[in-house]
C-alpha cells in the first residue's frame, strides 16, 4: 500500500470517470420519476467537479451512482476501466472499500464509536492488521487536525470537527475518488470554508479526483473546477470555474 | 472482517442497548437452563438407576452349581452345562479356580439351610443364609437398622424384615400399613437368638468299612450332631438381599466364616456322601461376583466350560439403557421448547437492531462493508447472545437441579430414607448445551442478517 501522501492516482489528463447515457429511474406508486436521465460526462482524473441543482434535481442520486450505492436503470458509469453496473454486489462493496471515499451532510459517523474507531472502521473491513490501523487512523486525524481527540464520540464534537473526522474516514484508504454530498451544509460558513480548504488541500496536494454536491453556487465557484448543472435529472449546463487552482485536464463535455 | 474485529463490533453493539440484549441474553439461558435441567435429570435418574442396579447385586452375580446336583435353582437355566456325568465336584479347589477368573471380583459358598431359631424361648423355624463380608456395599443393607457383621465370624446375626415381625408377631394383617424398620429394629437390636442346628462330625476314621476292599470309600462316614449357638441381632434389614434366590432366599443372615466354621448339615451331604472321599468340604452352590454386569456373559461362559452348572440373570441394563435414551429425547424436546422461545426472543431483538441500526448499516455499506461483513456482524452478535446465554444458562441448570436435589433429599431424609443423587451435570452435556444454544442462535439470526445486508444502502442513509 501508498502513503496517503501519495494516492495512487491515475496519471494527470486520464479520465477518472466516464458517464454514458445514464439513467436512474424509481417508480413511487404509479408515478416513474426520471432522477437521472440520460446523463453523459467524462471527469478527468484529478479534477474537482461540482454537481449543481436544485433539491430533485438528480444530483444526490448521480453521486450515489458514482459511488456505487445504487445502480443504473440503463447507461454506464465507468470508474477506472471498472463498468459499475457490471460488477458483482461483492465487488461493488469492495469498490466502495478502496476507490471511493465519501462525506455527507449530517457527517454519518457511528455515534457509538470513539473518532478513531469510527476512522479505522474502513480498515477493519479491508482486514488490515491492527497495529497498522492505529498509525493510519491517528496519521489521518493528524491530517484534519484532530489527533487530540481521538478517544471522544461523535457527539462531543462540533459539527465541523465531525465533518473533518469524517474526511479522515474517507481518506483512509487512499481512494482515487473523494465524493462529497452537500459537505457544509450543516456548517455555519467559517467552518464550512475551513472544510472547503481541506478538500481543496486533497485535491491538490493528494491529487484525488473530487465530486462534490451543493446547491450553493458561490461555493462552487470559489473551489471547484468545473460547474455540472443538473435539472430534472438532465444535464444542463457545463460550465469551466474561476481558475483558482492549477487546471488539470482541460477537456469540457458538450452541454 | 477478521474474526477478532468481528466479535469486538459484535459485543460493542450488545453493550449499546444492553438492556434489550441482556433480557434476549436472560430469555436464551432460561431455556438453556430449563434443556440442562430436564436433560440432567435424565442422566442422573439414569445413573441413579443403573448404580442401584449394580448395587442390588442382581445383574452382577452368577450362581454356579453342580451338574451332578439334581437340585439346583430348578430353572430352565439349569438345563445348559455339561453331562451330569461329566460336571466336577464343587469343592474348595473348584472355588479357587473359579475365583481366579478374569472378571471375577469373588466366588463364595452358599451356605443356606432351614433351622429353627429359639427367641425368647418360642422356635421359629427359618431360612438361615451366609453373607460375605463384601456384601456390606450391596443395595440392600442401606436402609438397614443397627450395623453389619464387626467381623466374617463374629456370632452375630442381620434378621430380614419379615422375619423381625414374626418374631414380635406384628405380622400385618393385609391391607394394614407395614411396621418401619425402625420401629422393628428397637425391641431387637442386641437381643439374642439361639439356633439350633444339625452339625456334621467327621466320624473317627475307618471305624466302619463297609469292605476291606474299598477302603477309598470308608472316610465318607460321618455323625450328626445336635448344637447350639447363640447369636446377638445386630441388625434388621429393611429389603430383601436375595430376592433373586426366590423361595430358597433367607430370612437371618450370618457372616460367612461363621456360618462355615459350624459345618451345618446340608441336604446335599447325604448325596455327597458317597462320592467324596475325604472330609473336605463340598459346596452345594457358589455365588460368583462379576466386576460389570456386562461381563456377566463371558465369565458365564468360562465357568461352564469348568464343568459346572450357572445361573444369572441377564443383562438388563442393556433395556435400561434404551429406556432413558428414550426419556432423555423427551425430556430433551421438553427443554427445548424454552430455548424455541428464546430463540424467537434472538430474532426480535436482532430485527428492531436492524430497525434501530439502518443509517448504521447504511454507512458502513457507504464506507466499504460488504452484504458479507453485515451479516457476519449481525451473525457474531447472535452468536456471542447464544454463548453467553449458553453459559449462564448451564450455571442457572446446575444451580436448579442443585437446590432441586437439596430440596428431595430433604423430603427423603424426612421419610428416614437415604439421600440420593438424581441430578447430574455431565461436562458433555454442559459443553453441548452451550454449542447447541450458540447454534440455536446463529439459526435465529440467519434471517434478520440477511435482511440487513440486504439493506439498500441509498434509502438506509437517507432515512433520519
Amino acid at each position: 500500500m501508498t502513503p496517503i501522501s501519495s494516492v495512487n492516482a491515475s496519471a494527470p489528463g486520464s479520465v477518472a470517470i466516464r458517464i454514458e447515457n445514464l439513467c436512474r429511474n424509481y417508480r413511487m406508486g404509479e408515478t416513474l420519476i426520471r432522477a437521472v436521465d440520460g446523463v453523459s460526462l467524462d471527469v478527468p482524473s484529478g479534477e474537482f467537479v461540482a454537481l449543481l441543482g436544485s433539491s430533485g434535481s438528480g444530483k444526490s442520486s448521480m453521486l450515489n451512482l458514482i459511488a456505487g450505492l445504487d445502480r443504473p436503470t440503463s447507461g454506464s458509469v465507468v470508474v477506472q476501466d471498472r463498468d459499475l453496473a457490471k460488477l458483482s454486489r461483492e465487488e461493488l462493496a469492495k469498490y466502495r472499500l478502496h476507490v471511493v471515499g465519501m462525506v455527507f451532510q449530517s457527517f454519518n459517523l457511528i455515534s457509538s464509536m470513539t473518532l478513531a474507531e469510527n476512522v479505522e472502521l474502513p480498515l477493519r473491513f479491508a482486514e488490515v492488521d491492527r497495529s497498522k490501523r492505529d498509525a493510519l487512523a491517528a496519521e489521518a486525524l493528524d491530517r484534519v487536525g484532530l489527533r487530540a481527540r481521538m478517544n471522544h464520540r461523535p457527539s462531543e464534537l462540533s459539527g465541523g470537527e465531525q465533518q473533518r473526522a469524517a474526511l479522515a474516514r474517507a481518506l483512509i484508504n487512499r481512494p482515487q475518488l473523494l465524493l462529497a454530498d452537500e459537505p457544509t451544509g450543516n456548517l455555519d460558513s467559517r467552518t464550512g470554508t475551513e472544510i472547503m480548504n481541506m478538500v481543496r488541500d486533497f485535491n491538490q496536494k493528494l491529487g484525488m479526483t473530487v465530486v462534490m454536491v451543493t446547491h450553493e453556487r458561490a461555493l462552487a465557484e470559489r473551489y471547484a473546477q468545473r460547474m455540472i448543472f443538473l435539472a430534472d435529472g438532465k444535464l444542463v449546463d457545463d460550465q469551466r470555474s474561476v481558475p483558482a487552482a492549477p487546471v488539470v485536464g482541460s477537456r469540457g463535455s458538450d452541454s | 472482517m477478521k474474526i477478532p474485529d468481528l466479535t469486538e463490533l459484535a459485543l460493542r453493539n450488545l453493550r449499546e442497548s444492553f438492556l434489550r440484549n441482556s433480557l434476549t441474553t436472560v430469555g436464551i439461558s432460561v431455556g438453556v437452563a430449563s434443556l440442562v435441567a430436564m436433560l440432567s435429570l435424565g442422566i442422573g435418574l439414569q445413573q441413579m438407576a443403573s448404580r442401584r442396579l449394580v448395587k442390588s447385586g442382581l445383574f452382577d452375580t452368577v450362581v454356579v452349581t453342580s451338574r451332578r446336583d439334581l437340585r439346583g435353582m430348578g430353572r430352565e437355566e439349569e438345563r445348559t452345562g455339561p453331562n451330569p456325568g461329566e460336571s466336577r465336584v464343587l469343592d474348595e479347589a473348584a472355588r479357587q479356580e473359579i475365583e481366579h477368573l478374569p472378571n471375577v471380583l469373588e466366588a463364595y459358598p452358599d451356605i443356606r439351610f432351614i433351622t429353627e431359631l429359639r427367641f425368647q424361648d418360642k422356635p421359629h423355624l427359618t431360612m438361615i443364609s451366609a453373607m460375605p463380608d463384601s456384601m456390606k456395599s450391596n443395595d440392600a443393607f442401606e436402609g438397614m437398622q443397627g450395623t453389619f457383621f464387626t467381623s466374617d465370624s463374629a456370632p452375630e446375626a442381620v434378621l430380614q424384615k419379615s422375619f423381625a415381625e414374626e418374631l414380635l408377631g406384628k405380622t400385618p394383617a393385609q391391607g394394614t400399613p407395614e411396621p418401619s424398620v425402625v420401629e422393628l429394629a428397637k425391641p431387637l437390636l442386641g437381643k439374642e437368638l439361639t439356633m439350633r442346628y444339625a452339625q456334621r462330625e467327621t466320624a473317627p476314621s475307618q471305624t466302619v468299612p463297609l469292605r476291606p476292599s474299598d477302603s477309598n470309600l470308608a472316610g465318607a462316614s460321618y455323625s450328626v450332631v445336635s448344637r447350639e449357638q447363640t447369636l446377638k441381632i445386630i441388625g434388621v434389614v429393611d429389603l430383601d438381599p436375595e430376592s433373586m434366590r426366590g423361595p430358597t432366599r433367607g430370612k437371618v443372615f450370618l457372616p460367612l466364616k461363621l456360618a462355615e466354621s459350624l459345618r451345618v448339615m446340608q441336604p446335599t451331604d447325604l448325596r455327597e456322601i458317597g462320592r467324596a472321599g475325604s472330609g473336605e468340604p463340598v459346596y452345594s452352590s457358589l455365588s460368583v461376583r462379576v466386576k460389570n454386569p456386562a461381563q456377566v456373559q463371558v465369565v458365564e461362559d468360562a465357568v461352564k466350560k469348568m464343568g459346572f452348572s450357572t445361573f444369572s440373570i441377564l443383562d438388563a441394563t442393556k433395556s435400561l439403557r434404551q429406556f432413558f435414551a428414550v426419556l432423555d429425547l423427551f425430556l430433551g424436546i421438553f427443554g427445548s421448547l424454552a430455548l424455541a422461545v428464546a430463540s424467537i426472543g434472538i430474532v426480535n431483538t436482532l430485527v428492531m437492531a436492524i430497525l434501530e441500526r439502518r443509517r448504521e448499516i447504511g454507512i458502513m455499506k457507504a464506507i466499504g462493508a460488504s452484504d458479507g461483513d453485515v451479516q457476519l456482524l449481525f451473525f457474531a452478535e447472535a452468536g456471542a447472545m447464544g454463548i453467553l446465554g449458553g453459559i449462564v444458562g448451564v450455571a442457572l441448570g446446575w444451580a436448579i437441579g442443585q437446590v432441586i436435589n437439596l430440596g428431595t433429599n430433604i423430603y427423603l431424609k424426612r421419610q428416614s430414607l437415604p439421600p440420593e443423587n438424581f441430578w447430574s451435570v455431565p461436562w458433555m452435556l454442559a459443553i453441548g448445551a452451550i454449542i447447541f444454544a450458540f447454534l440455536v442462535s446463529l439459526i435465529s439470526g440467519f434471517y434478520p442478517a440477511r435482511r440487513a445486508s440486504r439493506l439498500d444502502p441509498v434509502q438506509a442513509l437517507r432515512y433520519e
